[in-house]
Order: C-alpha cells, then sequence, then structure tokens
C-alpha cells in the first residue's frame, strides 16, 4: 500500500532502533476529531540520520511524539529496541524519555528563568550517565554564552542550547521537530551541522522531522509522510554536507 | 534535582508580584487568628496568673456591721478554705493643687501584713507599718494619674472626720484589675482611688472597731458555691448582708472576663472567616498560576521528570510562598496582639503581661496556609501532569465557544467586536470567572465587617448616650434620702429639671435562675432617660410589673407577661412576685425598671431617692459641681457627656484597635486578590492582545478588552461582597452579644458603599498596574512565542 523503496544493500545488517507497524492516531482538538496517523509502518536504524519529510497536517509531528513517547498510539505497534511503547504505562515511558531520547523542538522550549548551562542541567540531574553540561554546551559552540539567559540569546543560540540540552545526557536518539523552522537560513543551517556532527561524532541517531525538503539532502534517508502514512522512503547515496545546503 | 530547585527560586523571583499578593493574602489570615487568639490567650493567662498569685477570693459578702468575733465560725462552713474579714469605708479625698472632688473607698489591711485573701501587689514602696495609723497604700491608676510616689501627703475624710495619712505604698489588687466607682462604666483615675490602711486604725475612724463590714472568702476545690453562698447568707442576714455572691459579680472580674470572652470569641470567627476566604483565594490563584506553567510542566515530563518530581517541584514553590507569608503574618500578628493588650493594659491594672505564642498557634497557622494553597497547586498540577506531554505543548485548542443566549441578545449586537471578546471570555470561563467573582466578593466583605465594627460601636455608643441617657448629670447618694432633699438641688445653680430615681439591690429569680441586678425605681414617664422599646414606646413605665433589657430578659428566660420573683437585698428583704411588662432594647449594660411608687409598695417602705438625674444649663457646670461635691449627702456625680466621651476612647481604643486591623487586612487582600487575577488575565490574553494588535486594533481597544473584563468581574463581585459581608457581620454579632455590649445588627448604605469603593479602588489600582505593563507588551515576542 505504501511505495516504499527498498533499502540499500547491507541494510539488513542494520540494527533496527524504531520499529512501527499499523500506527493510528486519533485526536479530538475542540470539537473536531482529528485523524493525525492513519496506519504507518516504520523502521529507523541506529546511527542513522533520517529526516522526516511532510506538509503541514501530514502526522509528523504525531510520529515523532509518539516514538520519543511523548504521546500514545491509539491502535499499532511501537517497539523500542525490544520495549514496548504502545501499550507503556505512564511510568514506563517517563524512565523511556529519561534514559533514552533526547528532544528539540521548534521553539525550543527553554526554560526562561534558567541559564544555558542550568537548562542543560536541568536534564543531566536526573539523567543516568550523562557528559558534563559544560561539554556538552562546547559541543554546540556556546561555551561563551554557558551563563546567558534565554532572553540573552539570538534564536539560533537558543536552539544551540536545546541541542546541547538533549544531547548532555547522551541519548541514544535524538528527535528534532522543526528544529530550524522559528531560524534563520544560515542560522539553520548552523543547527543542522551541529545535529550532523553529533550524529557522526557520537553515533546518536537522529530523527529531523521538516517541511523543508531540501534539508532531506543531508539525511541516509528521507521518509515522505501524507495525511497520516508513510508515502515513501527515499535513501540518500550520499548524504551532504549541511553547509551546503541553500534554501 | 538541583536545578528543578534553582528553578523554583527564579520562578519566585520572576513571579514576584504574584508570590508577595499571594504571601499577603496568607499573611492577613496568619495574623488575624494569630492576633486574636495570642491577644486573648494573653490576658485570660495574665489574669489566671494574677489570681493565682495575689489569692483572688471566690465569694464576697458585704453586712452593715458584724461583729469580728462571727468570723471564725464561717470557716467551719463545709467548701470553705479561707475567711477574710475587712472594713470598708467610703472616703472623699483631698489632694493639694486638685481641686475636683475625689471620691474613694477604703479597705482595712490585717495590721502591718498583707491579708491571707486578695492580697496587695506593691509596685513602690511597702505596707503601712504595723502601729501606724497614717499610712496609705494607693491603687497604682490614680496614683499615677497624680503622679504619687511614696511619702506624698494626702487627706482623707471618712465617715465625716478628717484623717491626715501619707503613701507608704502604691498596689494593684486582683479585686480592682478594672477599676471604676459604683455605677460607672469607665474608669476615672483622677477622681476615684482604692486605698488600704491598717485595720485597726481605719475601724477607728469609720467606727467599727471590733466589727468588720466585708469580708472575702476562698473556696476548697470542689467546692459546692451556691451552698457555701447560702450559708452565708443565712449567717449574714441579721447583720445586714445584702447577699453573698460569686467573684463573677464583682464588676472588675465580671468586666474584664466578658472582655476576655468577647476578645475569646472574635478570636474564633474572625480568623475563621479570614482564613476560610484566604483558603479559597490562595486555591484559586495558586490554581491558576500552575495552570499558566503548564508547558514548562510538559518539558519537565518530556525530559523524563516524573509526576511525582514535578508535584514537588511545584510544592515547594508553594510553600515557599506560603511559609514567608506565614512567618510574615505570625511576626505581625505576635506584634499586634503585643500592642493590643498594651492597649488594655491601660484599662486593665495587672501588674505584669504573661506573653506567649503557643506552638500549636504556629502550627495550626501554617498548616491552614499550607493545605489551602497545597490544595490549590496540586490541583491544577495533577491537571497538567495527567495531560500526555505532546499534548500539553500543543498550543491549546480554540475554546469552544457556544452561540449561547448572549449571542441573540440585543446586547451582544450593540457591542462592538472588543467587548465582544470580554463577554465571550467570560461566558466561556465561567467557572473561572466565578471563582474570581467569588473571591474579590469575599474580600470586599472582609473590608464590610471592618467597617461594620467601626460603625456598629459608634451606633451603639449614639443610641445609648444620645437617645436613651438624656440627663446631663447623674447624682447617686451615700444613702436612701427623702425626696425633698432631692427636690432641694431643684434649686441649685443652672439646674433645669431634676428627675429623682430610688435603686434597690435585688435578686431577680425566673424559675433556676436568678440574677442581681439593681431595681431601678423611676417616674412614671421618665424624661430624663427614656426607655427605648416598642412596648414601652414613649408612653412611660407600665403601672404594675417590671421593664427588663432584652437580653436580661433572655438571660432569665422571660418574654412579657411571665411572672417573675423579686429578692430584695436590703431593707426588710422581702421576696415579691410580680411580672415582666415589657423589655427595652438596650445596647449596652443591663437594667431592670419599675415606677418608683410600684419599687416602694413591693419593698414596703415609704417614698425615699437615692439619686437623682438633672438637666444643667452649661454656663453654670462648674459652680453647680462645686456645690454638688459639698453636700454630705451626695455619694458621686457623674457627667454624662464625659462618661460619653471615656467610652468612646475606650472602645476607639480595643474594639477599633481590631477593625482597623481588620480594614487594613482586607483592603490589602481586595487588593492582592484583584492584582493577581488582573495578572493572570493578562498572562492568558497576551497572545490574543499581540494579535488584535497586529491586526490594526489601537492600544486603547486592545487595553480595554483585557480592562473591561477586569472592570466586569470586580462590579460583578460587589452584590457577592454585600451578601457575604452582610453574613459574616451576622455572624459577628452574634458572637460578640455579651452582658456589657451588644453591638446593633446595623448594615446601612454607607457600609455597602465602603465596601464597593474597597473593590473599585482596589481593581483601578490593579488594572493601573497591568495597563503599565500592556504598554511594555512586545507584539513580535508575545506572537512567536509558544503557547
Amino acid at each position: 500500500m505504501n511505495a516504499i523503496v527498498a533499502p540499500a544493500a547491507g541494510s539488513g545488517r542494520r540494527e533496527v532502533i524504531f520499529h512501527a507497524s499499523g500506527v493510528t492516531r486519533v485526536y479530538r482538538m475542540g470539537e473536531v476529531t482529528i485523524q493525525a496517523l492513519r496506519g504507518v509502518d516504520l523502521e529507523v536504524y541506529a546511527g542513522e540520520l533520517v529526516v522526516m519529510l511532510g506538509a503541514s497536517g501530514s502526522g509528523k509531528s504525531t510520529l515523532l511524539n509518539i516514538m520519543g513517547g511523548l504521546d500514545t498510539a491509539t491502535a499499532g505497534e511501537v517497539r523500542y529496541r525490544d520495549q514496548d511503547l504502545a501499550q507503556a504505562s505512564e511510568r514506563v515511558l517517563t524512565t523511556f524519555r529519561r534514559d533514552h531520547v533526547g528532544f528539540v523542538f521548534q521553539f525550543y522550549n527553554l526554560i526562561a528563568s534558567l541559564t544555558a548551562r542550568e537548562n542543560v542541567a536541568i536534564v543531566t540531574d536526573i539523567a543516568r550517565d550523562p557528559m558534563p553540561p559544560e561539554e556538552a554546551l562546547a559541543l554546540v559552540g556556546l561555551e561563551d554564552r554557558m551563563d546567558h539567559f534565554p532572553s540573552q540569546l539570538s534564536g539560533g543560540e537558543q536552539q544551540r542550547v536545546a541541542i546541547a540540552r538533549a544531547i548532555a545526557k547522551q541519548p541514544a536518539v535524538l528527535l528534532c521537530d522543526e528544529p530550524t523552522g522559528a531560524l534563520d537560513s544560515q542560522t539553520g543551517i548552523r543547527v543542522l551541522e551541529v545535529l550532523a556532527h553529533i550524529n557522526e561524532r557520537l553515533n546518536t541517531t537522529v530523527a529531523i522531522i521538516t517541511h523543508n525538503a531540501v534539508i532531506g539532502e543531508m539525511a541516509d534517508r528521507v521518509i515522505h509522510l501524507r495525511d497520516g502514512r508513510v508515502d515513501s522512503i527515499v535513501e540518500n547515496p550520499q548524504r551532504a554536507d549541511p553547509a551546503t545546503l541553500r534554501w | 534535582m538541583r536545578t528543578l530547585h534553582l528553578k523554583v527560586l527564579r520562578d519566585l523571583a520572576r513571579l514576584r508580584g504574584q508570590a508577595a499578593a499571594i504571601a499577603l493574602v496568607i499573611a492577613s489570615g496568619v495574623l488575624t487568628l494569630v492576633f486574636s487568639v495570642m491577644g486573648h490567650d494573653a490576658l485570660s493567662l495574665t489574669q489566671e496568673r494574677f489570681y493565682a498569685e495575689r489569692h483572688f477570693a471566690d465569694v464576697f459578702a458585704e453586712v452593715n456591721r458584724a461583729p469580728r468575733r462571727i468570723a471564725d465560725p464561717l470557716r467551719e462552713i463545709p467548701g470553705v478554705a479561707e475567711v477574710e474579714p475587712r472594713v470598708r469605708a467610703p472616703a472623699r479625698l483631698e489632694l493639694d493643687g486638685f481641686d475636683d472632688p475625689i471620691r474613694g473607698q477604703v479597705l482595712s489591711l490585717p495590721d502591718g501584713r498583707q491579708p491571707a485573701l486578695n492580697q496587695l501587689h506593691l509596685r513602690e514602696g511597702r505596707l503601712p507599718e504595723r502601729a501606724r495609723s497614717d499610712e496609705v497604700v494607693v491603687s497604682d491608676g490614680f496614683a499615677e494619674a497624680h503622679g504619687l510616689v511614696a511619702g506624698d501627703a494626702l487627706r482623707l475624710i471618712i465617715g465625716g472626720r478628717l484623717v491626715e495619712v501619707r503613701v507608704s505604698g502604691i498596689a494593684l489588687s486582683p479585686e480592682f484589675i478594672y477599676q471604676v466607682s459604683p455605677g460607672h462604666l469607665m474608669p476615672d483615675y483622677e477622681r476615684y482611688a482604692i486605698l488600704w490602711m491598717n485595720e485597726s486604725a481605719l475601724a477607728a475612724a469609720y467606727g467599727m472597731e471590733g466589727a468588720f463590714n466585708s469580708l472575702s472568702v476562698s473556696l476548697q476545690r470542689d467546692a459546692d458555691r451556691e451552698a457555701v453562698i447560702d450559708a452565708l447568707d443565712a449567717a449574714l442576714a441579721r447583720y445586714g448582708g445584702t447577699g453573698a455572691h460569686g467573684r463573677d459579680e464583682l464588676f472588675s472580674h465580671e468586666f474584664v472576663t466578658l472582655e476576655i470572652q468577647q476578645l475569646g470569641m472574635m478570636a474564633v470567627v474572625v480568623p475563621a472567616i479570614f482564613l476560610l476566604v484566604s483558603a479559597f483565594l490562595l486555591h484559586v490563584v495558586m490554581g491558576r498560576i500552575i495552570r499558566g506553567q503548564r508547558d514548562q510542566i510538559a518539558i519537565l515530563k518530556a525530559f523524563g521528570y516524573g509526576n511525582l518530581a514535578i508535584a514537588w517541584h511545584y510544592v515547594l514553590l508553594t510553600a515557599l510562598i506560603v511559609l514567608a507569608g506565614s512567618i510574615a503574618g505570625i511576626a505581625l500578628g505576635a506584634w499586634t496582639a503585643f500592642a493590643l493588650v498594651d492597649l488594655y493594659m491601660e484599662y486593665f491594672r495587672f501588674p505584669e503581661l504573661s506573653f506567649r505564642l503557643q506552638g500549636w498557634l504556629v502550627l495550626l497557622a501554617l498548616g491552614v496556609a499550607m493545605v489551602a494553597a497545597l490544595l490549590g497547586t496540586l490541583q491544577a498540577v495533577w491537571q497538567a501532569v495527567r495531560m500526555q506531554p505532546a499534548e500539553a505543548m500543543r498550543p491549546p485548542a480554540p475554546e469552544r465557544f457556544g452561540r449561547g443566549w448572549l449571542e441573540g441578545s440585543a446586547l451582544m449586537r450593540g457591542l462592538g467586536q472588543s467587548s465582544r471578546i470580554i463577554l465571550r471570555n467570560l461566558a466561556r470561563h465561567r467557572l473561572k470567572s466565578l471563582a474570581s467573582v467569588i473571591g474579590i466578593g469575599l474580600s470586599g466583605g472582609l473590608l464590610l465587617i471592618g467597617a461594620y465594627q467601626l460603625q456598629a460601636v459608634s451606633h451603639m455608643i449614639d443610641q445609648q448616650y444620645r437617645m436613651t441617657l438624656q440627663m446631663d448629670v447623674d447624682v447617686a447618694f451615700t444613702d436612701p434620702v427623702p425626696p425633698r432633699v432631692a427636690g432641694e438641688l431643684r434649686h441649685e445653680p443652672g439646674v433645669l429639671a431634676v428627675e429623682t430615681w430610688r435603686s434597690a439591690p435585688v435578686r431577680l429569680h425566673a424559675g433556676a435562675r436568678s440574677e442581681r441586678i439593681g431595681l431601678l425605681g423611676m417616674d412614671p414617664e421618665p424624661r430624663l432617660r427614656r426607655l427605648p422599646s416598642a412596648q414601652v414606646g414613649e408612653t412611660g413605665l407600665p403601672t404594675a410589673g417590671v421593664v427588663l433589657t432584652d437580653y436580661l430578659a433572655d438571660q432569665l428566660g422571660l418574654e412579657a407577661g411571665d411572672a417573675l420573683e423579686i429578692e430584695f437585698l436590703e431593707g426588710r428583704r422581702r421576696t415579691v412576685t410580680t411580672q415582666l411588662a415589657g423589655v427595652v432594647d438596650e445596647p449596652m449594660g443591663t437594667g431592670a425598671y419599675i415606677r418608683r411608687d410600684a419599687l416602694h409598695r413591693l419593698k414596703g417602705e415609704g417614698p425615699a431617692v437615692t439619686g437623682t438625674w438633672l438637666l444643667v444649663d452649661s454656663e453654670y457646670e462648674e459652680a453647680l459641681y462645686d456645690s454638688l461635691f459639698d453636700r454630705p449627702e451626695v455619694a458621686s456625680v457623674e457627667r454624662v457627656r464625659e462618661a460619653e466621651a471615656n467610652v468612646r476612647e475606650y472602645m476607639e481604643e480595643t474594639v477599633l484597635v481590631f477593625a482597623a486591623v481588620f480594614v487594613l487586612l482586607a483592603g490589602s487582600i481586595a487588593f492582592a486578590v484583584t492584582y493577581n487575577n488582573a495578572r493572570i488575565a493578562y498572562a492568558e490574553r497576551e497572545r490574543e492582545l499581540a494579535t488584535l494588535e497586529v491586526l490594526g486594533y489601537s492600544r486603547a481597544q486592545v487595553s480595554w478588552v483585557l480592562l473591561g473584563e477586569i472592570a466586569l468581574v470586580s462590579l460583578a463581585a460587589i452584590p457577592v461582597a454585600w451578601a457575604s459581608g452582610t453574613g459574616f457581620a451576622w455572624l459577628l454579632n452574634q458572637a460578640l452579644t455579651l452582658e456589657f455590649v451588644r453591638l446593633p445588627f446595623v448594615i446601612t448604605p454607607q457600609l455597602y458603599g465602603f465596601a464597593a469603593l474597597g473593590i473599585i479602588m482596589a481593581s483601578t489600582l490593579s488594572g493601573l498596574l497591568i495597563l503599565r505593563r500592556l504598554r511594555g507588551l512586545d507584539r513580535v515576542q508575545a506572537l512567536k512565542a509558544a503557547e
């Protein structure tokens, strides 16, 4: 039913980190019922950088939220490695998020009352094996702005703090929801460079959702979503350097 | 977790305006509790300790003259622990440099030593030496009023004999904590003194050698007080006993105890009202603040913080605010309580003040505030954490606005867009709006009771002194005199009218209940002393039967027409049965009234008067007083206007301190609530307001969306304030109905106006503060920020 392009040779050896099949999600927004996902089948491999592309309302954010344990599926199967996320309790999901997933949001969602360093520390405080907040901030190039409050940072800097916050606990997966959505292209590219760098350097699985097709060029695979379904999956033979992207 | 704690502190700094407002509400609630409970506790503890230390007697009896030898056998009465016979003599005093006449009573002390009962607390000097007949101890109020010290000279006139004495000491007595001359309500330390001298000296001066005319008795634990009183009455009747009575009928004890009781009632009712209101407000406000942090809660959840950790975070935030408010409330409460009790010390002569802050009170204050605030917090946190984090982070769905009854109305059609937004917002958030209306209304209700107290006291004094007591001067005689003596007063300078009265000590019996009181025999239609009553009206006293203050009739369980037994405690000591002819509505004191001729008939005696009321030409006042004081039969002269001023001063200094504290606190609460309400409304609408501005609405129009909502909510709160305030005032009124003072339950339009004005002022101030914030609104930032 979905036009799925077969993965490149050798992908069979790759470890599946996320497995989703027949995932649906229905929710109510005010007085309307929204069918956000209508049966998604998908696998994400360890260490890869995937970009999920789709128009507004295609269900990409919902899918990301379900993968990250921020939301639960109405029906279907969702697994992280051997862990069932579809049937997981609130408690299990909380632990899952704490131990395995880093989030980056479109609007950064920094805590305004905490400095950059403290915004990272709020995660490292509860993580199992975190890197020091300073190291995480250095990784995103913000070693000089650690004691600034969000209101004293530019949008790009704020997003990099959010990335530092997400990677500081050394998660297996980094889920990014429109990380460049609120940024100009130059700043956006700087943020993408950081994400690519994290992916290569720490071997973190990175999933980026965006409606900007250009960003797909930097991915190992591009997953197209449309109307709550996976429309196609395209594998890039060669990942582009984010620095070369233009939009 | 450390960083989360840091966030608590940073959030507190960010929310400082709102946090301070909430802390103010808490502090106000806690302050009233600590203030009233501590004030009450300090007074009752001080009284208790003073009584115990100075062996305050349990039973008192007065006789005309009884031989000393009968005192010892009285110790054998079962239940009696100690008996102290003594001499009590009325006296006049003369003091160099003070022209007004001074009245006093002199009590005997066993020569050179403390009595077994009612011992003196010497503030200065010593007791009279054993062999000296020219030394006295004076009451400290009198000494203070005249700057007397040990060694100063005084002239006493006792039983017509002049005695020159010197002050050996200045003392307080548990018998005279509240020192007023008989028949008076307020102390006049300049013109009334209590003195103590050696028994041999006083007996010699007053012709009481080998005799006594006053008896103090202490009881054994578990003694039957009534049986002892009956036994004493039987033993003393033939010596002219006017009836033994417990300390509860001693004016000083009665007055102080009732004041303490009144404080005790206030200590329950007022803090209960304040704490309930504060608790409600805390619940509402904390809940709304937490709901405003919905997105932050979602982020913390996304990072993997558990529900407990998040709840704990907000509990900590709330607890810090509650703690700050409570500590401020406890400290300020203790401080104001101290100030209040200090005020009472001017009227109540206690040696030292026992003041303590009890642990249970601190725990109660903290506990109530904490529970109220945490309920609001946890309810809101629970709502927030129950959501999927993804859902909490999404902008809330456009709220469901329906086309209700409001939509079709002419009102809605006639309004502009921004006014429609206001009405729809209020209608949509009915519960939230209702909570705001009730919250602000309750704070307005608190304002109303504060003002009610102020007004009720003033109204009560007006009623007593302007409506009831029409005389200028109240003259009491030492002994009953023939009516012609009173008639002579008509010829005194400046006297315009004279009305005589006869007071007789009686005990009123109605079934098992009884009450000691002075039965006042008056003219059939007294003009100088009105009896305000529907039954008695302006027509005067009924030809037969007695009229009682309604409070006294209630105490005796009597209604008009019921039979009533009068036991006279003097003269032939008859006991007669008559009926309750009617009741009068008097707010101060209690009274029993009868026509003078009827009194004489019941008593079985010829016409006699014990006092007169005078209407006086103010021009001759001074000459009149001099002349009155020179008459030997005159025991006391009370200027009614002066008495009124004294009562007003006392009320202003005690009750009104309470009231003023409450008005201040209620005002702060009203402001804190309206400010928080406005502040939260602003936070909730920030994005909407920015959108309107971007769409081309003017600042004024945008401001109207916010201010209009605040104004509407405040206006809607005014009737709630009136209703709740009236209810609170009624509760307080019920609690404060005591023997000396019964506040009238009068709610005037001014009170309603005051409450409404308070709310409007608080809202205006809050509105102005929000307007300032609105001016600083960064449109772009507000629109960019995720909800």
